[in-house]
């Protein structure tokens, strides 16, 4: 056990563990409105609509993440009419292609978690607002979508984690990440373990935060 | 279409193969997941505080921990493992070993920590009235679990472990970093000396949708069997 190593590695892992978190929030605010922009379309009586949103969330759960980093950071540079629009502004950079691969792929698992939180809500609950003559917009901002965050939150809790432990494949497309800048140390000290129980810590480090602040929103929202 | 030709002018037959690769990696890490689940799902129910500790320990690292940064801690770490054991053998030479073994290992490992979880579920959730019409059959331990616990187990545990499969599947991805031939090391070539990322990358999309969608068809057919009398 080299723990000088380990010790020296501490803050320049800990300042890319900002990068990992960056990278994550941003991420999962731009996927919480995709995703509740596809879970209304799930719930669209159109078939057409309906059929978009679920091949949407098919195609997005179906298949790994780093295919998707992959097709927005090498694959779209490729398309002419692309590079000369203003998009090529954001879509030159791997962190904002990195970004948009998560979001898409977080709002996809997040589109199917808020659906089925909205169809576990009893019709009674809306049905009693429609009674006192609540107009359907509100009783769906007002009614509808606290009570389906409430029911999600446990599975989405889950998917923070999945999300933070998706975050490490920005490295992939030379983003200096926690597991980046891991991975770096790795190869130029040849101390995998060392690097390993520190990277790793602070990683599980997160996930005992995002684990009991969920549990916290769970205790607060409980009903 | 040329792209996709089979033989010397295409890629077809190229990603073909490592499409093999693709399910033989996941089929493995799956198989070495099964043998971890199996010494650890039970450390997790025994009766021990100290063995549920390490059990525990073990789901909750691999779990906590990107599936990336334990594929590096194999692909860096494995030889050296390796030959630190057989040093104490006395055998100094360098040994390598192939990405297939450290990718399955690392794959199998990450596999393992969520079908422990899978089958502890499963068994806690098996009426106690079974072990214990078990146990006044006068059945043998070994033919408890054989006749009564584990088939009632698989019922509730293979529509989980379908979606450990799935996860699995989606992870060998990550072993392409390492250097071994499958989907996505083989579009990451094809991509490369083509200069057409877009079509190879969306095509390996292609072919793991098609492989998670054969396996969610067979998984149900084997659902629908052990449910039987359900």
């Amino acid at each position: 056990m080299d723990f000088e190593l380990m010790i020296n590695s501490f803050p320049k892992l800990l300042n890319a563990a900002v990068v990992t978190l960056k990278l994550l929030s941003v991420s999962l605010i731009v996927g919480l409105f995709i995703g509740l922009l596809f879970a209304i379309l799930r719930l669209n009586k159109n078939i057409f609509i309906n059929k978009f949103a679920y091949g949407y969330s098919y195609v997005f759960r179906g298949t790994p993440l780093l295919v998707q980093i992959f097709i927005i950071y090498f694959g779209l540079g490729q398309i002419e009419s692309l590079r000369s629009s203003f998009l090529w502004l954001i879509l030159k950079e791997p962190y904002w292609c990195a970004i948009i691969a998560f979001a898409l792929n977080t709002g996809a698992y997040t589109s199917e978690i808020l659906r089925s939180a909205f169809q576990t809500i009893k019709p009674g609950i809306i049905e009693a607002g429609k009674s006192l003559g609540i107009s359907n917009k509100i009783i769906f901002y007002k009614v509808q979508i606290p009570i389906a965050i409430r029911q999600s939150l446990p599975a989405y809790g889950n998917e923070i984690i999945l999300m933070l432990k998706g975050t490490s494949l920005a490295s992939t497309v030379t983003l200096m990440d926690l597991t980046g800048v891991a991975k770096y140390i790795i190869s130029t000290t040849f101390k995998p373990i060392e690097v390993f129980i520190v990277a790793g810590g602070i990683y599980l480090f997160m996930t005992f935060i995002i684990h009991n602040l969920i549990k916290f929103l769970e205790k607060k929202y409980s009903y | 279409m040329e792209l996709l030709a089979f033989g010397d002018t295409g890629w077809g037959d190229e990603l073909f193969r490592a499409t093999l690769m693709t399910i033989a990696v996941s089929i493995t890490a799956m198989l070495i997941g099964f043998s971890f689940a199996a010494i650890f799902t039970p450390l997790k129910l025994s009766k021990f505080k100290f063995l549920n500790l390490i059990a525990n320990i073990y789901t909750t690292v691999i779990r906590g921990v990107p599936e990336l940064l334990v594929i590096y801690l194999f692909f860096f770490g494995g030889s050296g493992a390796i030959m630190f054991f057989a040093s104490m053998f006395g055998y100094n030479e360098y040994i390598e070993i192939n990405a297939f073994v450290t990718g399955s290992f690392a794959i199998g490992i990450i596999s393992g920590a969520y079908s422990t979880e899978v089958f502890r579920g499963a068994i806690q959730s098996i009426d106690k009235g079974q072990f214990e019409a078990a146990k006044v059959l006068g059945l043998s331990k070994f033919k408890q679990f054989y006749k009564i616990v584990l088939p009632q187990m698989l019922r509730l545990a293979i529509p989980n472990l379908s979606n450990v499969w799935q996860i699995t599947l989606k992870d060998t991805s990550l072993i392409s970093v390492t250097g071994l031939v499958e989907i996505m090391r083989q579009s990451y070539i094809a991509a490369g000396s083509t200069r057409d990322p877009l079509f190879f990358y969306s095509f390996a999309a292609v072919l793991y949708l098609l492989l998670t969608f054969i396996s969610m068809k067979l998984i149900n057919k084997l659902e629908v069997k052990y449910s039987r009398g359900y």
